[in-house]
């Protein structure tokens, strides 16, 4: 059973208060949508999660059997999928999932990037160029290394942001998927992924 | 999704493999876009030839000699060697790096493709060097020891420097100025040491520099190690 607890978080960008006093707890099988709008610290507050940024007030932990997980651990249980997280555009689909097959601490066959690559429907497309791919496709690819994990917890913003049906289709399948096994927190401001979530968490400063 | 296997990684890859990743990766990127060893070696060669054809080809006092070829490693280094960080944090990649990559692994792999870029320049750049400025060539072990642990000691240096000034806005000038401090005793040594090679004295004279070399690499990359998981997470 993992957890992941927010406590008290703000931010700040000079005097301009985002957000502040950001409060939850979510456990394996839980999710939840961090909703507001534009500009509001939506994609902030999921930067603050994944500590790729410093929160100005509070911290967040997260723990696996009431243990805290250190930093190496966090890592190798989080997947995290969004618009402004770029793949090596100069690098083919399969090259980008070996590449973070590899540094994620694993190996993976020619086999399991094609396996990969047909779920995402991508399949035939594994040798091309990542800059050959319209923004959908590399929307699609982006799914692909975040099911490279078996995430704990599963990170999206903006999920279904650049692809058509059949990819939105496939966001939900993921999220079906993952629901029983993650922790899963999305953040979005359209009004149709807000049920993809248990919970709600609306952002506003 | 019934029958949705996903890939699980085994979680057994260990520093090395990971850093040799992400040394591969820069290396695949960069024969791809060329975008550092180009502006290392246009730099250099440009250098090379304006100094010699400047200055003509003999009798150059053997410190003129030593700071020339030192100046051109060092301003070749400040135009090619950030780009290794650069270049994640302009095409947005840095992120997913972030998440999936040891610090160590990231600082390991990006120091061995800077010193695989500085080396390819120094191989290129010395022949050049020797036939441009008739440098007396009498002393070359000595000689290609002092290159190795200055282009050891250059891209320990840069490497944490350029990590430091990737997401500046003003990214060149601020690479100069917070490298100069840094890398100020290095040059100094390094031309005394190539002074002395080009006197013909031998390895005793500038054992002191060697020293001083030794120590600097082992520091440096001990330091960046230590610190680079800091400067890489914001």
């Amino acid at each position: 059973m993992y957890r992941i607890e927010a406590d008290n978080l703000g931010k700040r960008f000079g005097e301009r208060v985002v957000f502040s006093k950001i409060n939850f707890t979510l456990a394996t099988g839980q999710s939840l949508a961090v909703i507001g709008r534009n500009g509001s610290g939506k994609s902030t507050l999921l930067k603050i999660m994944l500590s790729l940024l410093t929160p100005s007030k509070g911290k967040v932990t997260y723990y696996q059997e009431n243990q805290k997980l250190d930093d190496a651990k966090i890592r190798s249980a989080v997947s995290f999928v969004s618009p402004y997280l770029n793949l090596y555009d100069h690098l083919t689909a399969e090259e980008n999932l070996k590449f973070f097959a590899t540094v994620s601490g694993g190996n993976i066959t020619g086999k399991d990037i094609n396996q990969l690559l047909e779920k995402v429907g991508l399949e035939g497309r594994g040798m091309d160029y990542v800059f050959e791919y319209s923004s959908g496709m590399k929307q699609r690819l982006k799914y692909a290394v975040a099911m490279l994990k078996d995430p704990k917890f599963l990170f999206l913003d903006e999920p279904t942001s650049n692809l058509d049906d059949d990819g939105k289709r496939l966001v939900v399948e993921l999220l079906e998927y993952y629901r029983k096994n993650s922790i899963i927190i999305i953040a979005t401001n359209e009004k149709e992924e807000y049920s993809l979530a248990e919970q709600q968490c609306r952002v506003d400063s | 999704m019934k029958k949705r296997s996903i890939v699980l990684l085994s979680n057994n890859a260990g520093l090395i493999a990971k850093s040799f990743a992400v040394y591969a990766k820069d290396l695949r990127l960069e024969i791809r876009t060329r975008s550092a060893l180009n502006a290392i070696l246009m730099f250099g060669i440009t250098t090379l030839a304006v100094v010699s054809f400047s200055l003509g080809q003999s009798g150059l006092a053997p410190k003129l000699l030593s700071a020339l070829f030192w100046i051109i490693m060092f301003f070749s280094a400040m135009s090619g060697l950030a780009q290794t960080f650069i270049r994640e944090e302009e095409t947005g990649t840095s992120l997913a790096l972030k998440l999936t990559a040891d610090p160590d692994a990231v600082y390991l792999g990006k120091f061995f493709f800077n010193l695989t870029l500085l080396s390819t320049m120094a191989i290129i750049i010395t022949p050049l060097f020797f036939v441009f400025t008739d440098a007396p060539t009498g002393n070359m072990i000595l000689f290609f020891l002092v290159l190795i642990l200055g282009v050891l000691a250059l891209c320990s240096a840069t490497t944490i420097v350029a990590a430091i000034i990737a997401k500046a806005s003003v990214k060149g000038a601020l690479f100069a100025v917070l490298s100069f401090p840094i890398l100020m005793t290095l040059l100094m040594t390094l031309v005394s040491a190539g002074e002395k090679i080009f006197d013909s004295q031998s390895f005793l004279e500038i054992s002191s520099e060697i020293q001083f070399l030794v120590a600097y690499v082992v520091i440096m990359i001990t330091a960046s190690i230590l610190l680079f998981k800091f400067v890489w997470q914001e």
